[in-house]
């Protein structure tokens, strides 16, 4: 019994170290030339351009929910007029970022997992190689830095999205117009708000990308190693994604003590 | 147009070169506690069909993956035309490789493009050729596979033995003076696997190297000039047909008699 449990430790202590190796490639490859261009664009598109839908919809919804909670609560102490700039602060430094992430763990994270670890069982990825492809740099940097640079632009469309959301939420309830809403919703929130928050997301994407990656390219057992890869690249990407905030959230208050406040 | 051009045999011949396409020497590889390869030597003279034959789970797969490089030898060496790959790495390994072209047991095609998309990329990734002058290329190696309508489909859409073809004329794309096949009629009806035994003899008369992994006696026979049969992943005989067939070993006696085509 401890034999086993010493050996499962040992696997998975081994699996991490190969996992930071991993990541660490990704890494370095992705800022050293040669860049594989056609097919970063490819991946933009496919991995950012087309989640957009989910986003924006996510955005919406969360925007409308986060304004009646917000409306409940403020209700209480007679300061309605604060929805708006409560609803922006909450969305731009937390809500936005992290669900944007948690969202795009899901959808992102079970793609690639799944795709590479198909490319992988039936020798796809052996026939990039055998073609002269460097297919780490092909498929695994490419999504790497695909990921990196849509995560931000992804928040940031989440969190315009959550505002309208709260807009229409308002609207309905107050009857508040377009101009007004939004020019109380921006009364609070400064650089420091945006900037930080949403520059971590650049975290989350490598975290997805990178993770997923791994647990694709590494499959073994055939499907259903690509179904088992699908499921823990969602799993491990997003729990990672939940413990890497609260170091994040603690780095951008140290650099930036404003934005504690 | 023929799926082949005789230009490798023609560069060869005009270096001189004296080198076999292929040696490995005393190759050994073991995944785990599990040896596969066993001190494993042979050459492969330029321009010949070299059949490696065996049981299932002998290593002949792995014999290939280690001609191109996707696998090293934990012992031993492997050279093609000259080049030790199993020492070359990054730029210097995909040098090597696209010398080489590669037709897997299951075609694994990239089914993200489609079949005429497949058959460019080598072109779109090693040449300078326009796009246009590639669209031509790449239809014309469709074309001579017998799949000159199925461009624009997606590799899902085709048979096995289509995938089989298109992922030939990918092998093929850039003119590679060796060719590596592994298994070229595993799931293929007989007659499906004779039209792809019939392309793979039409590249050998035009000059390729071509080195293939088969069970089917058949096969072996229409386009092996060499034959190695490997048992246990160490080698149990090789030579030609005629050697082959002249043999007492019972292993050796039992393969080249059956007419099994699969």
């Amino acid at each position: 019994m401890l034999d086993l449990a010493t050996g499962r430790a040992a696997a998975n202590l081994a699996s991490v170290g190969e996992f930071a190796q991993f990541a660490g490639r990704a890494a370095r490859q992705s800022v050293v030339p040669p860049v594989e261009f056609r097919e970063t664009v490819r991946q933009l598109y496919e991995l950012g351009l087309r989640s957009v839908p989910l986003i924006a919809a996510s955005g919406l919804a969360v925007g409308v929910v986060l304004s009646m909670h917000t409306r409940a609560s403020l209700e209480r102490f007679g300061a309605e007029s604060m929805i708006p700039a409560g609803l922006a602060m909450a969305l731009v430094r937390e809500t936005g970022p992290l669900t944007a992430g948690l969202l795009l763990s899901g959808r992102l994270g079970a793609g690639i997992g799944a795709e590479l670890g198909a490319m992988r069982v039936t020798e796809q990825i052996d026939a990039l190689e055998a073609s002269a492809v460097d297919a780490f740099r092909y498929l695994v940097v490419t999504r790497v830095i695909a990921c990196v640079i849509a995560l931000p632009i992804l928040t940031t469309i989440m969190n315009f999205s959550g505002m309208l959301g709260g807009y229409l939420a308002e609207r309905a309830a107050t009857g508040m117009s377009l101009g007004l809403y939004f020019d109380r919703a921006f009364s609070l929130i400064g650089m420091t708000d945006y900037v930080p928050a949403t520059v971590k997301t650049m975290v989350f994407g490598f975290i997805i990308a990178t993770v997923s990656s791994y647990l694709g390219y590494t499959t073994r057992s055939g499907t259903e190693g690509v179904g088992r890869a699908s499921t823990r690249a969602v799993v491990f990407s997003s729990m990672l994604i939940i413990v890497s905030n609260v170091v994040l959230v603690q780095l951008i208050f140290f650099i930036f003590p404003e934005a504690s406040g | 147009m023929t799926l082949a051009q005789a230009q490798p045999v023609a560069d060869a011949t005009r270096r001189g070169r004296r080198e076999p396409a292929v040696r490995l020497e005393h190759v050994t590889k073991a995944f785990g506690d599990l040896r596969v390869l066993d001190d494993v030597s042979f050459e492969v003279p330029e321009g010949i069909g070299f059949i490696i034959l065996g049981r299932s789970g002998t290593g002949k797969s792995v014999t290939l993956r280690h001609i191109i490089g996707l696998v090293r030898p934990d012992a031993g060496r492997v050279f093609v035309r000259g080049r030790e790959m199993s020492a070359l790495e990054g730029a210097r390994l995909s040098d090597a490789r696209r010398e080489i072209g590669f037709l897997f047991q299951s075609a694994a095609l990239f089914d993200s493009i489609s079949v005429g998309e497949n058959v460019a990329f080598p072109m779109r990734r090693h040449t300078r050729l326009r796009d246009q002058e590639i669209r031509e290329r790449a239809t014309q190696k469709l074309e001579s596979v017998g799949l000159g309508a199925h461009y624009d489909k997606m590799p899902g859409d085709l048979s096995g033995g289509m995938r089989k073809r298109a992922g030939l004329a990918r092998a093929m794309a850039l003119d590679p003076a060796l060719l590596l096949v592994d298994e070229p009629s595993a799931g293929l009806d007989p007659i499906t696997s004779e039209e792809i035994d019939d392309l793979l003899l039409e590249l050998k008369t035009a000059g390729t190297t071509l080195i293939v992994v088969t069970h089917n006696i058949p096969s072996a026979r229409k386009l092996g000039d060499r034959l190695v049969m490997l048992h246990e992943g160490r080698i149990a005989i090789q030579g030609t047909v005629d050697d082959l067939e002249r043999s007492d070993e019972a292993l050796v006696h039992a393969f080249m008699s059956s007419s099994h085509s699969g």
